[in-house]
């Protein structure tokens, strides 16, 4: 007997879909700028002259690259609440607060948004420091023999070619980010697979659910794609010779 | 955290690498079969290819082991949890190693491929013999570094209620509510495994771009 694929049932349920690829969306913009941050920061711990720093940010890199996101979801998932509870206890302690106070209880959505942040931040540390070190010291050295200011050379002359330079990397990045986001509805944060384990639930068409919001990934990856591109040709297409 | 405990998490380990591995070998064929066809003339050949790379890599892998997992069970083959989990698996790393495999064929100079066109080579003996071993060792770092992603990838299977490590943790923790300690044990299980390929893979990067100066 043949299976009969019965997608109605989705239909009816595509505006809750709908409504959940707003939380993936907004759990990828949101875990994008948080690694953002991180990856400049961290490039910057990186390359400072102390040496406690330095190590720091490479054991950080190389421990977020080498176990599972999955692992450090739920590891950051149960660690928050106790970190923060610490903290309340310390600021009580100091007298910087009346009553012990937990300000990490944050709920599932914002500890995705952490955990994707700290992920994709190992992640971009490594690319942007590659672009940093692309752009040839003499460019550096011949900005200054011009008497311009540190931060002016690299404004004028170096940000654009190192953004050129890490750019295809990065957004791929932000794309594998934006993927990665279906793992935080393991920790039931409202996104697309926590939304559809829900109505799955409800109508019992595992196949037709599933595949739907596949789908939907597969396009919100391809106009992320279809977004780097058209920004890459008009900013960055310029002859270099 | 008993000693039982530890040893229930090591045989779960076993698991994951096991999964690990037969993706990895089945992966290796497929891939393969998805570069040649990637780089070949035929126009629907590469456009058959280029699709099916897109679709693995524009979705995430836990959607692609759940639409494997149900649509297998729709096609009328009733599967257990570990053959649909490592279909899934297979098919995720014939497209990713299909990419990589494809970049390291092209990037084998031309003039090699001519000259054996010009010495009567067939396509098979001219891949076989001239193309693919100098590939195989432009693509080493990056296949290392996607067995890397595939070992990191197999906690997902937990997910679909295969039990391998983070499983077994996730089991473990829920008995003994000591989650930060679990966690960290089988973080830090992947990462004893993860790291060294990661330094081989980043230490024949560097030998490469050395030797390619």
């Amino acid at each position: 007997m043949a299976y009969k694929f019965d997608f109605g049932a989705i239909w009816e349920a595509m505006p809750q879909l709908l409504a959940a690829g707003l939380g993936t969306l907004g759990l990828a913009v949101a875990g994008s700028l948080l690694a953002i941050v991180i990856g400049i920061g961290g490039v910057v711990l990186r390359d400072s002259r102390l040496a406690p720093a330095r190590w720091l940010v490479m054991s950080f890199v190389e421990l977020i690259r080498n176990t599972p996101f999955l692992v450090q979801i739920y590891f950051i998932f149960f660690a928050l609440p106790l970190l923060g509870a610490q903290l309340g206890q310390l600021l009580a302690g100091l007298g910087l607060i009346a009553r012990p106070t937990n300000y990490l209880l944050i709920g599932p959505w914002p500890t995705a948004v952490i955990a994707l942040g700290l992920n994709g931040g190992a992640y971009a540390i490594e690319i942007i420091r590659g672009g940093v070190q692309a752009v040839p010291k003499g460019q550096w050295e011949a900005g200054a023999a011009l008497g311009l200011h540190r931060a002016t050379v690299f404004r004028l002359i170096v940000l654009k070619p190192a953004l050129r330079a890490i750019y295809p990397s990065l957004t791929s990045q932000f794309t594998l980010l934006t993927l990665t986001t279906s793992i935080a509805g393991a920790i039931a944060a409202y996104e697309l697979f926590s939304e559809a384990k829900f109505i799955d639930s409800q109508i019992y068409k595992p196949f037709e659910v599933y595949f739907t919001i596949t789908v939907f990934y597969f396009v919100i990856s391809w106009f992320m794609n279809q977004l780097f591109q058209a920004f890459a040709r008009r900013y960055f297409s310029y002859p270099t010779k | 955290m008993g000693v039982d405990q530890y040893l229930f998490l090591l045989n779960s380990l076993k698991w994951t690498l096991i999964l690990s591995a037969v993706a990895f070998a089945f992966g290796i064929p497929c891939g393969l079969g998805v570069a040649l066809m990637r780089t070949s003339d035929s126009t629907p050949m590469r456009w058959l290819a280029t699709r099916w790379i897109d679709i693995f890599q524009g979705t995430p892998l836990l959607m692609q082991l759940f639409v494997v997992y149900y649509g297998l069970a729709l096609l009328g083959l009733k599967l257990d949890e570990w053959s649909s989990v490592t279909v899934g698996f297979t098919l995720h790393a014939s497209a990713f190693l299909g990419e990589i495999w494809r970049g390291a064929i092209e990037a084998v100079p031309r003039g090699q491929t001519e000259a054996a066109h010009a010495l009567g080579l067939h396509y098979w003996s001219r891949m076989k013999d001239v193309v693919l071993p100098q590939a195989l060792k432009i693509s080493l770092p990056a296949t290392i570094g996607f067995l890397v992603q595939l070992i990191k990838g197999t906690s997902l299977a937990s997910i679909v209620g295969f039990v391998e490590l983070t499983r077994a943790g996730g089991i473990i923790a829920n008995i003994n509510y000591r989650h930060l300690l679990v966690y960290g044990v089988v973080g830090l299980m992947y990462f004893c495994i993860c790291w060294p390929l990661s330094l081989w893979g980043a230490r024949l990067e560097r030998k490469f771009a050395a030797a390619s100066r």
